[in-house]
């Protein structure tokens, strides 16, 4: 289990830094869903991988699931979804102010205090 | 007294919740409730800053759950300086913001609230996992106040800014579960004592956690080489939310000042990356395009100075640093706002430096611009020189300090060059020659020539007098404020003090 794990985490954090380096915010946006994907994988193995184990100690000799990683990847899981909800609405809002997706900033003229009024 | 340590998470929390359900269509209520709560939080970060001088280390148990099963929050000496420094420049924003800013675009106070409580959470837990949280809190309103008003440019850079953040994160959660992984605990105090015990097999994946959590906490200070993401968020976004900003690159510092005295000793590392950092900002001063730009760069060298100074790993260099963090932040935060009053003013030119016809108000700019470029230049009187010059004190305890000495000076030497450049251009370089209908740059707007409804310059100049005032007292009242760092910086090499106050919670 700790391989499929190891390996899962592996590729999806590689995908994930692949579409996050494109120039497109619609893969940049799906890079960093998988990013958080792997993230998440990996915070909760962060408690040691156990099955069938209860989260509660009831005796202290038993064996037990680590219930703080299943707090804190719920709390992680909360945010990222927040976040990619929030990057989709400003990139959509991106792609009707500007014409097109790309992630780069205008060129040097473009940039100086064209849209801060 | 106890239960005053959470009031500025508290305050502007429920009065943000308040902005948003009840008066979100009175721009007036409002502003007083947006005001007031600054106010407010000014009064409570005064309170705890003048409880915090004692040097006792307070604890406030979240939900009464003892440390290291709850959330804490801890206020000492480096708490109580950031939270005032936090509600100072917040009333300031506030003051600026109701001038026209927080009409262009809606929400601009409620998110100003979620932001100061993000800062005061951040300043104030003692929990890792919590300082995630508070992160987030902080960077959520941050991108919608970053994109207030709108605009592709503004867009553009709203959507980079999120993405290097949002990867921010992920490292920091990576990190996070690595330390927990290896430890079994994130409260700082608990990290504190367990780090030393761990054993040798786990080193590994510890030293990990804790360089990831470095390279985390130096992409939200802006730290070279991945301070690419600054300038261009600071210049595009609104005047007195960069103005704002500028204190969040010092939580960046901030983290790594707490973590790296507390859990894992030692910032040496950060000194060349800090050197380069200053070098890249005063060159970029020098070589801006426009007076946004010029102040971006300003907040990436004064990042570099701090860091410069926290690397010393000393008490001494680390009390110069905080001296100087406060001075930097205002000075930057004012330079901003400067920035917005040439783009208000000069309409059709903007903030491009280049010559333009006379325009309303130019000598009052023109004389706060000399006084905020003279105060981050580090020139005397003002209190950029005492700090600058107690930092490369500071340095000399170093080998390295022949470096350090070289890079602050010869910096400081271009940053007044790239001042003065831009300060002759903006404001000497003015008049009828250059009256045409014509825009000299391609993108500026002349359509707007004339016709924008300027507002007062009155409030602006009583935000920025603020400003100045305080930065005045920096430098008048520097005895005393050193001597207060430096027992900041006493205490924070005093983890075992710390730890005691968090852990005895209870027991």
């Amino acid at each position: 289990m700790e391989f499929l794990i190891a390996t899962a985490v592996a590729f999806t954090t590689a995908a994930g830094i692949y579409l996050i380096l494109q120039n497109r915010t619609f893969s940049i946006v799906l890079g960093l869903t998988l990013l958080t994907y792997a993230v998440n994988f990996f915070i909760f193995a962060s408690g040691r991988l156990s099955l069938n184990h209860p989260n509660i100690i009831s005796d202290p000799n038993e064996r037990y699931a680590d219930p703080l990683p299943q707090a804190l990847v719920l709390t992680a899981i909360v945010i990222s979804f927040g976040m990619t909800a929030l990057i989709l609405v400003m990139s959509v809002r991106s792609y009707f102010e500007s014409g097109n997706d790309l992630a780069e900033l205008f060129g040097p003229e473009e940039t100086v205090s064209k849209d801060r009024k | 007294m106890s239960h005053w340590l959470i009031m500025p998470i508290l305050l502007p929390a429920v009065v943000a919740s308040l902005l948003v359900l009840a008066v979100r269509h009175d721009i007036v209520l409002a502003r007083v409730f947006s005001v007031g709560s600054t106010i407010g939080s000014l009064l409570v970060g005064l309170l705890l800053f003048a409880a915090a001088c004692d040097g006792k280390t307070r604890v406030y148990a979240l939900g009464n759950w003892h440390p290291p099963f709850g959330i804490v929050l801890v206020l000492d000496r480096l708490a109580a300086t950031m939270l005032l420094l936090t509600a100072i420049l917040g009333l300031i924003v506030a003051l600026f913001a109701i001038n026209g800013w927080d009409q262009r675009g809606r929400h601009f106070h409620p998110l100003m609230q979620f932001q100061l409580m993000g800062l005061n959470g951040a300043f104030l837990t003692g929990d890792l996992f919590n300082l995630f949280v508070f992160y987030e809190v902080l960077l959520i309103a941050s991108y919608g106040l970053m994109v207030h008003g709108g605009g592709a440019a503004r867009m553009r850079a709203g959507v980079q800014y999120v993405v290097i953040n949002l990867t921010g994160s992920c490292l920091f959660l990576v990190s996070i579960a690595l330390i927990y992984g290896v430890s079994g605990t994130l409260n700082l105090a608990d990290l504190s004592r367990k780090v030393p015990n761990v054993p040798a097999g786990s080193h590994a994946m510890l030293n990990v956690g804790a360089m990831m959590l470095l390279v985390v906490f130096a992409l939200k200070s802006a730290v070279f080489p991945i301070h690419l993401w600054l300038p261009g968020t600071y210049t595009n976004a609104p005047g007195p939310v960069a103005a704002l900003f500028s204190i969040m690159t010092k939580v960046g510092a901030y983290s790594m000042l707490r973590v790296f005295t507390l859990v894992f000793p030692g910032l040496e590392w950060i000194l060349p990356a800090a050197l380069a950092t200053l070098a890249v900002g005063s060159i970029g001063i020098l070589s801006a395009r426009s007076l946004g730009q010029q102040a971006s760069f300003a907040a990436v060298a004064s990042m570099g100075t701090i860091l410069i100074a926290f690397a010393g790993s000393s008490p001494t260099s680390q009390s110069a640093g905080l001296f100087y963090l406060p001075h930097s932040t205002l000075s930057v935060a004012g330079l901003f706002l400067i920035v917005d009053l040439v783009i208000n003013y000069r309409s059709g030119y903007g903030d491009a430096l280049v010559g333009s016809p006379k325009y309303l108000h130019q000598g009052m700019i023109a004389s706060m611009f000399l006084v905020f470029a003279i105060s981050i230049s580090g020139l005397p009187p003002l209190s950029g020189f005492i700090g600058k010059l107690l930092i490369m004190r500071g340095a000399q305890e170093l080998s390295t300090w022949g470096w350090i000495w070289f890079v602050m000076l010869v910096s400081s030497l271009i940053g007044l060059v790239g001042f003065s450049k831009s300060g002759s251009l903006l404001f000497w370089k003015c008049g009828s020659q250059f009256d045409s209908d014509e825009a000299p740059v391609p993108g500026l707007l002349p359509s707007t020539k004339g016709t924008l409804n300027l507002p007062s310059i009155v409030l602006p100049m009583v935000a920025l007098g603020i400003v100045l005032a305080l930065l005045v007292t920096l430098s008048a009242f520097a005895g005393p404020i050193t001597r207060y760092m430096d027992a900041t910086a006493a205490q924070l090499h005093d983890p075992e003090q710390y730890n005691a106050a968090v852990l005895g919670v209870g027991s």
